[in-house]
């Protein structure tokens, strides 16, 4: 089954500093994929890439299976994308703003667009620059899924609504989900708000993939162990994060088979407890077996980015 | 269509619940009090997920859940139906119920306090918790998979309820 996008060996440069390094990852078809990271480890970068609206500066990217051409059509007739920038046309009024998506996107539904932003309550005959910045997101949000794309990306799409307008958004997301196997890949800062509508994460730190997995596997691989000071004894398996107080430790582990050590307890870790472990323990998240590395440690091959639970190691 | 919904679900988000079994003990509950009857549609998972924003893999999950304790039954192109009600006196928690009713009424005479009586079920709860989490499927059936490199799972992996 051809993924829905696909990147290996993915790296961009911005001068001195990488934005991305050593990406291998590959989105199956139809899945809704969670992208957090801390702000500059490359997930706009890597959303951007996918877009064709940034080049590479090595690895490949492929979409549906086809290399991404930034003005390829076929492309550009594919996906769907969102940012913070809101890629609309400030003078533009936003009846006007819809009839440019209706011209140049094939599929373009414009009865739902026009029924979105009637229920936004957002004027059409307003002009772009004279609405706020989340009737702007709105309208941003609202184009890229009336065009009915099979990837959408999506860089942080509710981080400007309020509570209301992010269920809606949430809900028409994953009603397009339900009727089209939309294919999605979003970024958000919120796991909260990612848990129910994602079924795969991918967490992106120091501008390499730390974790590409099924939320479920991460949560079925990771356990945290809590006992006496000092470390638990005969502990197999690969150790994300360390806490301690001169009483205790909490150990976060992957893969451990082994049964826990007497006078420890073992805890199944909830997933914003596994993203933080990782994202403040970065280091640490590059297990050598798992393909999801750092220079030196890739495995050869596409999907190695993503990992089930493996018999190398524990590897995520 | 939401509005001829006879159920509609409700996500707890700090449950610590999964959401799918959230959905299912929901289902349960509307069986339990009359409020799903045999021959009532479930709602199509397009219309749950308009409701609550979660995966439609979680609704499928939680529907193919009640399909395996028998209470409902999914028909190719029709929806999901009720097949089997849930009356109070056949609950199978009854019993447990019973006895915790009894445990508790004895740690209320022993003059145990809200907050110790909770310290006491969470250290029950901790040292009996499985130490497996269900994993996702690796079934072909469902698409949405991640792309295995073909190695086989560690010694420990089970099959079992899945989380979503």
């Amino acid at each position: 089954m051809t993924a829905a996008l696909e990147v290996q060996g993915l790296g961009r440069r911005y001068r001195t500093r990488w934005g991305l390094r050593h990406c291998d990852l590959s989105v199956p078809v139809g899945s809704v994929t969670g992208l957090v990271g801390p702000n500059g480890a490359g997930k706009t970068t890597l959303l951007r890439v996918a877009a064709g609206l940034a080049r590479p500066t090595e690895g490949t990217v492929t979409v549906f299976g086809a290399p991404v051409h930034p003005n390829g059509t076929e492309h550009l007739n594919r996906i769907g994308y969102f940012d913070q920038i809101h890629p609309l046309y400030r003078r533009f009024r936003v009846g006007e703003m819809l009839a440019v998506g209706r011209r140049l996107n094939p599929q373009w539904d414009d009865e739902a667009a026009h029924r979105w932003i009637d229920e936004l309550g957002i004027p059409l005959g307003a002009r772009v620059r004279q609405l706020s910045g989340g009737q702007q997101a709105q309208v941003a949000l609202a184009v890229c899924l009336a065009k009915r794309a099979d990837l959408l990306l999506l860089d942080e799409p509710v981080a400007s609504l309020d509570p209301l307008a992010r269920t809606r958004l949430l809900q028409v997301l994953m009603g397009t989900v339900a009727d089209r196997g939309t294919t999605v890949l979003l970024s958000s800062h919120i796991i909260s708000e990612l848990e129910p509508v994602c079924d795969q994460l991918i967490i992106l730190s120091a501008s390499t993939v730390q974790v590409a997995s099924p939320i479920d596997d991460l949560l079925a691989d990771h356990r945290l162990l809590v006992g006496p000071a000092g470390d638990p004894p005969g502990v197999d398996g690969h150790v994300i994060s360390t806490t301690r107080t001169p009483r205790q430790t909490t150990v976060l582990v992957r893969g451990s088979t082994v049964p826990i050590p007497a006078g420890w307890e073992v805890l199944e870790p909830d997933l914003e407890e596994v993203v933080v472990a990782y994202l403040a323990n970065p280091g640490n998240g590059a297990d050598p077996g798992s393909g999801a590395a750092g220079p030196g440690a890739r495995a050869a091959g596409p999907g190695t980015g993503i990992v089930g639970s493996g018999a190398d190691g524990g590897a995520l | 269509m939401a509005d001829q919904a006879l159920l509609r679900f409700r996500l707890d988000r700090h449950s610590g619940l999964p959401i799918y079994r959230q959905l299912v003990e929901q289902v349960r509950q509307a069986l339990h009090l009359g409020i799903l009857r045999p021959g009532d549609q479930l709602p199509p998972v397009r219309d749950v997920v308009g409701q609550v924003a979660v995966n439609p893999n979680t609704v499928h999950r939680a529907y193919r859940e009640l399909e395996h304790q028998g209470l409902v039954e999914g028909q190719a192109g029709r929806g999901t139906f009720v097949r089997e009600t849930l009356p109070g006196a056949d609950d199978p928690h009854d019993e447990l119920r019973q006895h915790l009713g009894e445990w508790m009424q004895r740690a209320r005479r022993a003059g145990l306090e809200d907050e110790a009586i909770d310290a006491l079920v969470v250290e029950a709860k901790r040292s009996t918790a499985r130490t497996e989490r269900p994993r996702s499927t690796a079934g072909a059936e469902d698409a949405r998979q991640m792309e295995h490199t073909g190695r086989t799972g560690p010694t420990n992996r089970r099959k079992g309820e899945e989380r979503r």
